[in-house]
């Protein structure tokens, strides 16, 4: 991580689309109106999913919708990494880098990136892509992974993750989950464990006599 | 009151109390960075671990743990000491090691703490953060990388000053203090950061390189940039006052200084005026002090008295005051006025002009009314004090005149007199009536004008029926913008029978009935209409007064003289000489007196304290120095005078803040400040 700055080059102005106000709204309806601030992270969510980014006017926009002064939105804004203070392409590509999914061979996924987008943390020349290093995205089970805009490609390999990177390319949008085959974190080839089926369908389960704290007739009255 | 057991010595402390507080209260002082009693508690620094039974086997922050009855606090174990060493071997690592060219050195608490629990060299090899410099305005120099992450600034201007603009961007190692998009504080109390600074990451910037505190010998004095007379400390060097720092005084400025007072006195080596002049042919000639004085002698043979004028400037000490009353009130002169702003106010009862709730009771009180009044320019320390009781929620505060932008959210009833005559009918009106204590502020904007008497009237009257003025409270306040004129108008510089004030010795001046027109370091009044009169101007600097005038008498600033000045609240306070004026300039009262001489008409003290003698004889106000008088019973009824109003709305007469005065005006870094604050921005490329 290195120090976060916004972008020198900004647009001119920025506006709430209709349906981003109307979830912001939704948002500080929740908290109490002197505490309006609260809702400064979910609305900077709301306006990266708008915009792609956070730019300077949307900081201030956000600022001026809840009633703080600019630096506190742009406290929150540097804070959080996961806030973009540079415009990014359309598929952003956040592979993880912390130690399982390093030691199951993020460093080679990362330099698929290298090869197929360029520098990390700036957009390709086409607009297209953009792709950072990440710390811990808790799906460790399935490392190495990365996510891609919302969802988590998980399993991957160098292979696997150039033939998805093509496909967003191409306009395709690939199925997100795992590539190795395996269903959720199951192990791979299917589950080892609990596989009987008598598990299911009841019959080894224990009679029972008696719910715990259930009410009794005297109780109940 | 709950005890606590300090080192072993049991201390009592008030419920409520910090552990670093009952330590201290035990007499031992704790090590800190980012606590500062007069702001929140924020935690980060770590410096002020202690030892507390009961409580978790590990050193605490003394700082955010409130203390506890039976609680033992131990401060100097082994265990506390190695755990301080450690914390500040952490914020030495990215500290960079220049003290020697960093300006806080020799008065940085990093580096008196250092002494105490720092290691004789680094273990740390690897390389250091550097941060870029940041701009914060005009009297901020910023060097980040000596920044340590107290917050105190970020604190000092969201919780004190009211202008939420710096902020600690960023994380982890690359926090960094700054403001968004490096653009200058606009904060009035903007200096005071860099007081709080405990490291040199923020230093005074007009200040910047030309001192190292040791060489500086320091002489504690008064401030006279606005009416609170703030308690500072002007530290000189030979013949220049380097710097001026806030003192402590919980009455007057608590421990903040405003800019104003802090960065004008680089004015005080500009513009002076260091010797006599004398106009000849319609240019200023340099003159001798004999020249001079015979110069006005001739001039004044056989004019009568009533043609005769002497106006008071904003900062003249008391004693000058009272020496040029005695010398001209010996002629006959009855044409006195030290309020050149035109404030009709000063006649009657003493309370009738004062500040009577205090600096400091202001806080007690639970709704106030501004009146023509815009406290952020004319006495920011006071507006502090007012967001102070509004952020506590203590107080309400309502407002007739602009609608500036006061820091604090108040409820705006109307711009002039009609909202002052209708004041009862209007939504404040149920607060006021609400009030335990309510308190009035009526401003030099809403007397300065012709009819300000009436106003006055009118104000007393709202006053009165809000019941400002009862038992054990006196709300009424008059907040003045001069730091000379309380003594003034003590002493009784106004207009005597028959006799003329400033507007209308103008007015007299342009149309040829004053002859002579004695002015006081007064510069406020409108040279241009003095038509022929014969001015003399006698003051330390070369202003507008100096420009109009036909003989120049060289003064003293107020770092230059002792002197009594009265604050707005009736505090007499004494202020010191720092440095000797400059070139042949004299004090005031010394000019007086060698010009008597020459008049014929000697005044009866050939030194300070004869004339002090005779001061306090005549009038025992100045007896008490640093004292406020309890208030006594104002009458309300007898103030001001029936009359037409005019409907123009209230306006502060202080238009720019950082040009209030000679001294001001002639200073570089209230110029830049100002030109920061204009509207008016150069549209050519430079």
């Amino acid at each position: 991580m290195s120090v976060r700055r916004l972008a020198k080059e900004q647009p001119a102005s920025f506006a709430f689309t209709p349906e981003t106000l109307e979830k912001a709204n939704w948002w500080i309806a929740k908290y109490p109106e002197s505490r309006r601030q609260s809702a400064v992270i979910p609305i900077l969510w709301l306006v990266q999913k708008q915009e792609g980014w956070c730019s300077e006017p949307s900081l201030r926009a956000i600022a001026e919708l809840l009633g703080m002064p600019y630096i506190r939105v742009l406290e929150v804004a540097t804070f959080y990494t996961m806030f973009q203070l540079e415009p990014v392409g359309k598929v952003l590509v956040q592979v993880c880098g912390t130690t399982p999914c390093m030691l199951r061979g993020a460093g080679d996924l990362i330099k698929v990136c290298k090869d197929k987008i360029g520098a990390k943390d700036h957009m390709s020349a086409d607009g297209w892509f953009t792709w950072q290093e990440v710390e811990c995205l808790g799906a460790c089970v399935n490392a190495p992974m990365a996510q891609i805009n919302d969802y988590y490609y998980e399993d991957l390999t160098p292979e696997s993750l150039a033939e998805i990177l093509d496909k967003f390319r191409a306009g395709e949008k690939p199925y997100p989950g795992s590539y190795a085959g395996r269903h959720s974190s199951e192990p791979q080839g299917g589950a080892l464990t609990l596989t009987d089926s008598k598990l299911y369908d009841g019959s080894a389960a224990k009679k029972i006599k008696k719910l715990p704290n259930a009410p009794t007739p005297e109780t109940a009255t | 009151m709950p005890k606590a057991k300090v080192n072993g010595v049991e201390v009592e402390f008030e419920p409520g109390m910090t552990v670093l507080q009952v330590a201290e209260l035990a007499g031992n002082e704790i090590p800190r960075f980012c606590y500062h009693e007069r702001l929140s508690i924020a935690g980060n620094c770590r410096m002020c671990l202690v030892e507390v039974k009961p409580g978790p086997p590990k050193p605490q922050a003394s700082c955010a743990l409130p203390a506890a009855e039976g609680q033992e606090i131990f401060t100097d174990t082994p265990l506390v000491k190695k755990a301080r060493e450690g914390v500040m071997e952490f914020l030495l690592i990215n500290h960079p090691l220049d003290c020697p060219i960093c300006d806080q050195g020799g008065e940085c608490d990093l580096q008196d703490q250092a002494v105490g629990y720092g290691r004789d060299a680094s273990r740390y090899a690897e390389n250091k953060r550097a941060v870029e410099e940041k701009n914060m305005g005009p009297t901020i120099k910023t060097f980040m990388t000596r920044c340590i992450q107290c917050t105190r600034c970020v604190r000092f201007v969201t919780e004190v000053a009211g202008v939420p603009e710096i902020g600690l961007t960023g994380r982890g190692e690359d926090v960094e203090i700054g403001t968004y998009l490096e653009q200058a504080v606009t904060s009035e109390l903007s200096g005071n950061v860099n007081d709080l600074c405990p490291v040199g990451a923020l230093t005074h910037r007009p200040w910047s390189f030309n001192y190292r505190p040791w060489e500086l010998r320091k002489t504690e004095t008064v401030d006279v940039m606005d009416a609170l007379g703030s308690n500072i400390r002007a530290d000189y060097r030979g013949p220049e006052v380097m710097r001026v720092l806030p003192r402590v005084n919980d009455a007057v400025n608590e421990e903040w200084l405003s800019d104003r007072s802090r960065y004008a006195v680089d004015g005080l080596m500009r513009q002076r005026l260091d010797r006599p002049y004398v106009r000849v042919g319609g240019k200023l000639k340099p003159a001798s002090w004999a020249e001079a004085f015979d110069t006005i002698a001739q001039r004044m043979q056989g004019v009568a008295a009533e043609r005769v004028g002497v106006i008071a400037g904003d900062l003249q000490d008391a004693e000058s005051m009272k020496a040029a009353l005695d010398l001209f009130g010996s002629m006959g002169v009855t044409n006195l006025d030290c309020r050149q702003d035109g404030a009709q106010i000063g006649v009657g009862q003493r309370e009738g002009y004062l500040f009577n709730s205090t600096l400091a009771g202001i806080e007690d009180a639970d709704a106030v009314l501004l009146i023509g009044t815009d406290p952020r320019k004319e006495a920011p320390l006071l507006n502090a004090r007012l967001r102070k009781i509004w952020l506590a929620g203590k107080a309400q505060i309502g407002v007739i005149g602009e609608q500036a932008d006061l820091s604090y959210d108040y409820a705006w009833l109307g711009e002039g007199v009609k909202a002052l005559k209708d004041i009862k009918k209007s939504a404040f009106a149920e607060v006021l009536k609400n009030a335990q204590r309510p308190a009035v502020i009526i401003g030099m904007g809403a007397l300065a004008r012709a009819d300000g008497a009436a106003v006055l009237k009118l104000a007393a009257d709202a006053a009165k029926a809000f019941g400002v003025v009862k038992d054990g409270w006196n709300g009424f306040n008059v907040l003045h913008t001069a730091a000379g004129r309380v003594a003034g108008l003590d002493l009784g510089f106004v207009p005597g029978e028959g006799g003329l004030d400033v507007p209308g010795m103008v007015e007299a001046a342009g149309k040829g009935a004053l002859d002579v027109l004695f002015l006081m370091g007064a510069d406020e009044i409108d040279m241009s209409r003095l038509g022929r009169a014969f001015v003399v101007y006698m003051g330390s600097h070369g202003d507008a007064g100096a420009q109009r005038a036909d003989v120049i008498l060289p003064g003293a600033a107020y770092t230059e003289k002792p002197g009594f000045y009265v604050n707005t609240e009736g505090r007499v306070q004494l202020a010191e000489r720092v440095v000797f004026a400059k070139g042949e300039a004299k004090e005031d009262w010394a000019v007086l007196r060698a010009l008597s001489e020459r008049l014929g008409r000697t005044l009866p003290y050939d030194t300070l304290a004869d004339l002090r003698a005779r001061l306090l004889a005549e009038h025992p106000t100045f007896g008490r120095v640093d004292y406020v008088a309890p208030s006594a019973a104002l009458d309300l009824a007898k103030l001001g005078a029936k009359g037409e109003v005019s409907d123009l709305p209230f306006v502060s007469l202080i238009r720019d803040p950082y040009l209030t005065n000679p001294i001001a005006r002639a200073s570089v870094t209230m110029a830049e400040l100002s030109a920061l604050r204009s509207p008016v921005r150069a549209l050519a490329a430079e």
